[in-house]
């Protein structure tokens, strides 16, 4: 009874999209502000009929109801209670049940926070907002319900594919889909301003935070998926440059430099264009995503969820989005007209060339990512280019922005002067060059490592001297330094931590390229594996009983006492086995060790990594997302602030970054 | 000027949608291509074992009996895809010889560690001279190799049970008498 529920609420929410882009489109192109008026109600109510629906889904999954099809598929009896909450997003259908919740709810989010927006801007983003929904209802509703249900329902559940069985995978798809489908925001505000044929600073003032809050989450669903799949395949990779990654990589990249170029937009009034292509294409590549992870058309280590024949509907959403908007942008953009001049040598030099070089990053790993799939188109081939390819194209591009990263915000607007803003640097040249030239002499390092280094000292110095710089650190007594620090806008400080975060992810993820060390080996009891100058005793294995599973545990003690436990996890419900790692987290390396299959005898195979500064990758992915919060909590950004004391504050700012 | 600027996205995007729909709507499975090298000997090459004093893959290994030679590498999820089934071959009966093309040993002995080794013998092709001699294109790659050393078949892509039990196993049974 309450999965048919959910069902009509899933049907409700459909009609009600239809509404909330059809009434408030018409109203805006008449003027006609009761009907435009119409859009906030019709978002509430969508929003509140998907959280009736999400809901009903989620009973069924808590409940272990097995007569709905899709719990008998995706859960079991035996799981624990987090596992069958997450289930109801491990699996296609509820997955995208979550995701129109969260495109509904940055909807109902517009709707509520928007009350000093233009009137016709809110009424036309709520609508565009309402078209998308419509077209991934429709899709849940035809070809993937999720209420079906079965005659007669099996006695239990076939489980939840155990990799899936974690707590990083709980949380990632729901921060993934935050910033996916957190872009459709910033999508739906840029076709609004197509529509109404303007883009004024006090738009991007808008789109900037929505932007803001989808990159955060997209950046923390990045990273926890990294972490995920770090301890939970148990090969200790953090990244593949798998297809479904890049799928959440290249909106990321797209969405970054939209997060830079409309900060132009909003001080200077140039960029305009550019910026509404920016968030077109940051949405677009998020539908490419989702569309590459749901259709199956490239073949993934982690394609859990795939149906070739429900490729062709997410197709043709993403050709009506894609195909649509910039049919519009080809038709509207030229009459833009560009606001401010500025030198190539300035503030918004440095956001361009950030801007260039993110989105050539985006188009390479869009290449790289397609190009297997034209090859077949063309030839018939499946080849795999794989990360050979993109450690060629994306690394050569990422030197020069971390280059570029430390000098650019020392850059005056409009017209910068380099030569000043790389005497401040000298500090940050000495200390890189010099550790870079130790590592490689010193340590005999090799030439790829010290460069890395190299770049990550350098531009963590330089962030750091741009603080100093503007609170004017030793220049002035420190009380006026403190005062002055105390009075800089929480953007300033977002940037300093999102920058500062890159440079502290570099760290990690040259040392672990490059001083990881491993040691495969069969092992039986009492033999001693040598790593990284620690020393593990291989303790033999035994069994142990899980909720759901059973485990062989494999010990492993430490010079000091410290047990590591890895341990290989049979599924009986679903027939499948998973590794679980023992890692000993230290901000230097990992020990990371890894029982394997069981050889003659006693023995075992065992694998025991060092993975050198590992944890500063997900620490400096931590600080970029913990960055942008801080921006985002910027009085000048805040949603709902009034809007008189905004624009005082945004002055003021606008003034004291010169 | 500006107009045509602003074209080009839709552009691009019409020839992406389209590059996507071509392969859902061509129902053909393409994932067979002939060699350059079919019915020719295999190029000559000597490749050297994954670990100190394992054999390696050279040439004159493959005389003899009809064996498949499988390229591939870690790097590729194809692969990753397709090692239960090669295993499967492998017990069967079916002599699987692999080259880890363009493959960091390290790694190389990882991916085999983690999913099982369904190899007989595998040559390191480091710098990808041997494949690119087999006229690889990308991996995997599977080529069917008589017991004289003739290349007969050759399959691009990952080797699906359909691809093993439609193609590859009656070619093999074939060769053999």
């Amino acid at each position: 009874m309450i999965a048919e529920l959910g069902h009509l609420a899933l049907a409700a929410a459909l009609v009600v999209a239809v509404f909330q882009t059809v009434v408030p489109l018409y109203g805006a192109a008449r003027g006609d502000s009761t009907l435009m008026a119409m859009a906030q109600p019709a978002a509430l109510v969508q929003f509140a009929a998907l959280i009736l629906s999400f809901g009903a889904l989620t009973h069924a999954f808590v409940t272990s109801d097995f007569s709905v099809s899709n719990v008998a598929a995706n859960s079991h009896s035996l799981k624990p209670m987090i596992y069958k909450v997450s289930g109801v997003w491990g699996n296609h259908e509820g997955s995208m049940l979550l995701w129109v919740l969260i495109l509904s709810l940055f909807g109902a989010a517009v709707a509520a926070f928007g009350g000093n927006l233009p009137e016709s801007l809110r009424a036309r983003t709520i609508a565009i907002q309402g078209m998308i929904g419509i077209g991934f209802l429709a899709f849940i509703l035809f070809t993937s319900n999720p209420f079906e249900r079965v005659v007669p329902p099996p006695i239990d559940g076939r489980g939840l594919n155990p990799l899936l069985q974690d707590i990083g995978l709980a949380l990632h798809p729901p921060m993934l889909y935050l910033g996916y489908v957190g872009l459709s925001t910033t999508f739906s505000f840029a076709v609004a301003a197509l529509l109404e044929g303007r883009v004024d600073p006090s738009w991007a003032r808008w789109v900037r935070p929505w932007t803001l809050a989808a990159w955060v989450a997209l950046t923390a669903g990045i990273i926890l998926g990294s972490g995920w799949a770090y301890y939970e395949l148990g090969w200790g990779g953090w990244w593949f440059w798998d297809p479904v990654e890049n799928a959440s990589f290249m909106p990321w990249l797209a969405a970054t430099a939209l997060l830079h170029s409309a900060i132009v937009v909003e001080k200077r009034d140039a960029l305009k264009s550019w910026t509404i292509l920016l968030a077109l294409i940051a949405f677009a590549l998020s539908l490419l995503g989702t569309f590459l992870v749901r259709s199956g058309v490239l073949t993934s280590v982690h394609a859990f969820a795939v149906d070739p024949e429900r490729g062709m509907f997410i197709l043709v959403l993403l050709a009506i989005a894609i195909g649509g908007s910039f049919a519009l942008y080809a038709w509207r953009a030229p009459t833009m007209e560009g606001g401010g001049v500025f030198r190539p040598i300035s503030r918004e030099g440095g956001l361009v060339l950030n801007n260039l070089l993110t989105a050539t990053a985006a188009a390479t790993v869009l290449i790289g990512t397609l190009y297997p799939l034209a090859l077949e188109t063309v030839t018939g081939e499946k080849v795999s280019v794989g990360p050979p390819f993109f450690e060629a194209t994306f690394v050569p591009l990422m030197v020069p922005l971390v280059i570029a990263v430390g000098i650019g915000p020392l850059l005056a607007w409009k017209r910068g002067d380099l030569a000043g803003a790389l005497h401040n640097l000298w500090a940050a040249a000495i200390i890189a060059i010099s550790l870079g030239l130790a590592l490689a002499w010193l340590q005999g390092a090799p030439v790829g490592a010290a460069l890395g280094m190299a770049l990550a000292a350098w531009l963590g110095v330089a962030v750091l001297t741009e603080l100093a710089d503007r609170i004017r650190l030793f220049r002035v007594p420190l009380s006026s330094s403190l005062s002055r620090a105390a009075g800089l806008p929480r953007a300033a400080y977002g940037m300093t931590l999102a920058h500062l975060g890159l440079a502290v992810f570099i760290v990690g993820a040259v040392g672990e390229t490059f001083f990881s060390a491993e040691v495969v080996r069969y092992a039986s009891r009492g033999d001693k594996v040598e790593i990284a100058g620690h020393t593990l005793t291989f303790e033999g294995v035994t069994e142990r009983a899980g909720p759901n599973f059973n485990a062989q545990v494999g010990t492993f003690v430490l010079e000091n006492g410290q047990r590591l436990e890895s341990e290989r996890r049979f599924f009986p419900a679903e027939g499948q086995q998973t590794t679980e790692a023992a890692i000993r987290v230290r901000p230097a390396g990992d020990l990371y060790a890894v029982l394997g299959e069981p050889a003659d005898g006693d023995r075992w195979t065992v694998r025991v990594y060092h993975k050198a500064l590992v944890m500063w990758i997900w620490v400096g992915g931590f600080l970029m997302s913990l960055g942008g919060l801080v921006s985002l909590a910027d009085r000048r950004l805040r949603v709902g602030a009034p809007a008189p004391r905004r624009e005082r504050t945004a002055l003021a700012a606008a003034g004291g970054d010169d | 000027m500006r107009r045509l600027f602003a074209l080009i996205p839709l552009a691009a995007a019409v020839a992406l949608v389209a590059a996507l729909a071509w392969p859902i709507l061509d129902g053909r499975n393409p994932q067979e291509l002939p060699s350059v090298l079919l019915d020719k000997p295999v190029p000559a090459f000597d490749l050297p074992g994954l670990e100190p004093g394992a054999p390696g893959l050279a040439s004159a290994d493959l005389a003899g009996k009809p064996v498949l030679v499988n390229v591939f590498a870690s790097w590729c999820a194809p692969c990753r895809a397709e090692i239960p089934r090669l295993q499967a071959l492998a017990g069967d009966g079916v002599t699987v010889y692999g080259l880890a093309y363009k493959d960091d040993p390290v790694a190389t002995r990882r991916f085999l560690s983690d999913l099982g080794n369904p190899y007989a013998r595998i040559g390191v092709d480091r710098d990808g001279r041997t494949g690119i001699e087999f006229g690889v294109y990308g991996v995997p790659e599977t080529y069917v190799i008589d017991g004289s050393g003739v290349i007969r078949h050759r399959h691009v892509g990952e080797v699906t049970d359909r691809v093993a039990e439609a193609t590859l196993v009656p070619l093999l049974k074939e060769l053999e008498q």
